[in-house]
């Protein structure tokens, strides 16, 4: 495995109207490791996700993925799959972001379809192995959406992202929606996958302590910027930025006690919102 | 590995592509699809299946009622009533259904288009659609009339265009929802094209309120041929027509013959009412959403 | 101490269709005067149904059995006037306060009818005190923000809003059901600290439903864990964490991933989290738990005191102290 980076992110801006949802948004991504983007809503970090898989298009600054650049749409089709074999996205909402329509494997089947053609005994297989990787069995891939649970259809939604063997994986906020129990099983899923695979992910959440169970790198945005950056047990353990500091401050665990520590350490300037 | 236990669910459905078909419309909905149905075969093999020439004239036995071998009797120019009615469900069923099959077509692919593209596009088509919305479509199949003349194709194109705007304008609503789930966006950033997206997977899955709406529409496009053939703009005299039934029955009915303009309406309000009642049920359904 | 609030065996069962489907079995629940409960529980657990029942907010068709005592008053014998009073002394803020609120009216309509449904105020005295509220939740500038339509506030101030709401009545128990779940972590913290100042001033009694068991912990005096529409532990808070008497407490607590620190493996509880219609006979958790025997799916699991606690666990006294860090894997 080479140590180019699969993800360059430089200069990143994205303006709507005359808002400022990110401003200069950098980091490099090497294979097989995983950066988190943490910030709460408003903060531009489904922005930047948006536009790495090309749902948005940059303001300013560059996207490259395995060397190619896509902070342009693509020309054609061609160009379009080609992307949709670098970076693969899953979303955090498990009930929309499966056609209802179809069973997982047909799901699966059909991105094979559309990206390598082949006969259908060979995507069977490729089938399967995906559902095996993502603890799926055959029954479970055979189910429409409706009849399987949350975790399990964001098993799906991970085995189809999976399909087109992407270098890079981002997670937008994918655990957040799911019960405590079934969180820890898909964390379990995405770390074998990631040691099985070599795949990087990017992962965007709120929530800390996902953040640093996955990732060993992080960014940590409030409206648009990024306001502190680096590795992420560091960042956890000792934040410089009094907005790390509150967000780390914020989060209950065993004789934590809720105070209003807003205007303390961020000074009156922020409006409690 | 963690694999889930998978709890039986009760609707556990194997085949991924199977439709929901006709589950869940109640008694009403079966009988109104049985009905819907009888009116559609009626309309393929109703002219080759009526016991007499439906355009055989006959003076003497004109306005005479039900006798031996004619249930129904005969009408005004001694043509057997019950031939006349099997052949007249062809123009008014098969009609209101070529009318019903393209608004779809057209309302389907105006609220996709824009709802896929939104922005100026939207504005525009959906600017236009309002124009047309203000013309009702009797009034367009007249003009249809006295441009290309009075035919059934120029009035059921002319109605075709009238409704699509309302097939339109109820999908856009549904079809911008469904573009900004994020099935669409996954497959996006999976490289498939637009074209694919839409077909096989925006459109399915408005699907039943499609058919929820076209199956009113239907409902309308009858009415409103039978009332263009009534008014002489539509199916032309002497061809066996419900609409023209009920036009040339009116003599009849003045003379205290209503046997043949009652019988047409009878079989109207019947299919109309059939397929409301489906359309309603159907449309109720589609409005529960997917669970 | 004096329990406030006494559920005793409540047993609910919904008309889904033509069935009646179990979505609480044999809950027992008791609050004090002042004393804030956890309920934390996973999806279909029954936490939000159980607060529903204590309102007497259950949907249509509902069959109810066990006993609700409210301050010595039979809560599921009430109707008319003494449910109004009820509902009253039971104030209840929900997860998502924009489908709480009608969002053409303006916060001081909102606010000034919950007031004059109860009492008969003046208009001017309704707004007067619903001022008095939102400066108490810690609004500024309360004049303007009644002048204010919903969509013009965010998340966390509407929920500060539906909270001084719900203090207007001067209730004496709040039922907060997921209430910061959808707010953002620093402004949970900050809504949080409001509350619990509040409770802590008027000796107000809580229910505060999460399914976020350190949250709880960290708010709450006692924690009741919820699992397929049964309560299967009640526990002082400050020890739930650390010495949890059930095997799903134990799991859920070892399920979270830390944020001190960076698991190889997190302990995962093995398949999902089940509805009580769904759930097996004999101990609901069994089929997850590492623990389990064939006495545990054969028999009803006692409800047992134990360690100053509850638990519906029949191996609880042999297995504490060996839960934690997941024999159940």
């Amino acid at each position: 495995m080479s140590d180019e980076p699969v993800l360059v992110v430089s200069g990143l801006r994205k303006v709507f109207g005359a808002q400022v949802a990110v401003d200069d948004v950098n980091f490099e991504l090497l294979p097989g490791k995983s950066i988190a983007i943490v910030g709460e809503s408003g903060s531009g970090k489904t922005t930047v996700a948006r536009m790495i898989v090309g749902l948005e298009r940059p303001t300013a600054g560059t996207i490259t993925a395995c060397g190619r650049d896509r902070s342009k749409p693509a020309r054609n089709g061609a160009e379009r799959k080609s992307r949709g074999r670098e970076v693969q996205i899953v979303f955090q909402d498990p009930y929309s972001s499966l056609d209802p329509r179809m069973s997982g494997a047909a799901l699966v089947d059909e991105v094979l379809r559309v990206h390598h053609g082949g006969d259908p005994e060979q995507r069977g297989r490729r089938v399967s192995e995906l559902a095996g990787l993502v603890g799926l069995d055959e029954r479970q891939m055979n189910a429409l959406p409706r009849a399987l649970s949350g975790g399990q259809r964001q098993r799906v939604a991970i085995a189809r992202a999976l399909a087109t063997d992407p270098r890079v994986l981002i997670l937008d906020e994918s655990v957040a929606a799911l019960d405590v129990s079934i969180q820890a099983q898909v964390l379990n899923v995405l770390a074998d996958i990631r040691d099985q695979r070599g795949i990087s992910y990017v992962l965007i959440s709120h929530d800390l302590a996902v953040v640093r169970q996955l990732t060993e790198e992080a960014l940590v945005m409030q409206r648009g910027v990024v306001v502190e950056q680096g590795p992420t047990a560091d960042l956890l353990d000792h934040p410089k930025h009094p907005y790390t500091q509150l967000l780390r401050a914020s989060v209950p665990g065993p004789g934590w006690k809720p105070q209003r520590m807003r205007e303390r350490l961020l000074g009156a300037e922020v409006p409690a919102s | 590995m963690t694999a889930e236990v998978l709890t039986p669910v009760t609707d556990l459905v194997t085949t991924p592509t199977r439709r929901r078909g006709l589950r869940g419309v109640g008694v009403i909905g079966y009988i109104s699809a049985g009905v819907i149905a009888f009116a559609l075969v009626l309309a393929i093999v109703g002219p080759f299946i009526r016991p007499y020439d439906p355009n055989l004239i006959n003076f003497s036995y004109a306005n005479v009622g039900p006798i031996a071998g004619h249930p129904l009797g005969f009408d005004g120019q001694g043509r057997d009533l019950l031939s006349r009615l099997m052949v007249g469900a062809r123009t008014c069923v098969l009609g209101a259904m070529f009318v019903a099959l393209l608004s779809i077509f057209i309302g389907t692919s105006l609220a996709v288009i824009t709802a896929w593209f939104g922005g100026k596009t939207d504005t525009s088509i959906s600017g236009v659609l309002d124009v047309v919305f203000a013309f009702p479509g009797i009034l367009l199949a007249i003009v249809a009339a006295a441009v290309f003349g009075p035919s059934l194709l120029s009035a059921g194109l002319a109605l075709a265009i009238a409704y699509s705007p309302y097939i339109a304008r109820v999908l856009r609503g549904a079809a911008i929802k469904e573009r900004a789930q994020a099935y669409i966006a996954a497959m996006e950033v999976q490289g498939f094209g637009v074209w694919r997206l839409c077909a096989r997977h925006l459109v399915p899955n408005i699907s039943s309120l499609i058919v929820a709406q076209g199956t009113i529409l239907f409902g309308y496009a009858m009415v409103d041929l039978a009332a263009i053939s009534f008014l002489g703009l539509g199916v032309q005299s002497p061809t066996a027509d419900w609409g023209v039934m009920i036009s040339e029955g009116k003599i009849g009915l003045l003379q205290g013959y209503p046997l043949e303009s009652f019988s047409a309406v009878l079989c109207i309000v019947i299919v109309v009412s059939a397929v409301s009642f489906l359309g309603e049920r159907l449309s109720e359904r589609s409005k529960q959403g997917r669970s | 101490m004096t329990s406030l609030l006494q559920v005793r065996d409540l047993t609910v069962q919904l008309k889904i269709g033509a069935d009646l489907r179990e979505v609480l079995t044999t809950v027992n629940l008791e609050i004090a005067a002042g004393e804030a409960m956890g309920l934390v529980g996973e999806s279909g657990s029954g936490k939000s149904m159980t607060a529903k029942a204590i309102a007497r907010l259950l949907p249509d068709g509902a069959t109810v059995s066990g006993s609700i005592t409210f301050d010595g008053v039979d809560v599921l014998a009430l109707s008319g006037a003494d449910l109004r009073a009820h509902r009253a002394q039971v104030a209840v803020v929900f997860q998502d306060p924009r489908a709480h609120i009608n969002p053409v009216r303006r916060i001081d309509d909102f606010m000034g009818e919950s007031l004059r449904i109860l009492s008969d105020v003046s208009k001017e005295e309704a707004s007067r005190r619903a001022a008095d509220a939102l400066e108490e939740v810690g609004i500024d500038n309360p004049a303007k923000r009644l002048r204010q339509y919903p969509h013009e506030l965010s998340g966390g101030m509407l929920q500060r809003v539906m909270i001084a709401t719900a203090l207007l009545s001067e209730p004496r128990l709040l039922l907060a059901d997921e209430c910061t779940t959808a707010l953002d972590v620093t402004t949970q913290a900050e809504v949080m600290a409001i509350m619990d100042e509040l409770r802590r001033d008027r000796g107000l009694s809580m229910l505060f439903i999460t399914h976020d068991l350190e949250l709880a912990g960290a708010v709450c005096d006692r924690t009741c864990v919820m699992y397929a529409g049964q309560v299967v532990e009640t526990r002082a808070a400050s020890v739930l964490h650390g010495d949890p008497l059930h095997p799903y407490s134990a799991a859920l607590v070892d399920a979270r991933p830390d944020i001190n620190s960076t698991a190889d493996r997190l302990l995962a509880i093995p398949g999902r989290p089940l509805s009580a219609f769904e759930a097996p006979s004999g101990c609901r958790f069994a089929p997850r738990c590492g623990y389990s025997t064939d006495d545990c799916t054969s028999h009803e699991q006692e409800w047992l005191e134990l360690a100053g606690g509850q638990v519906r666990c029949g191996r609880a006294a042999e297995l504490r102290g060996t839960l934690r860090g997941g024999a159940h894997v």
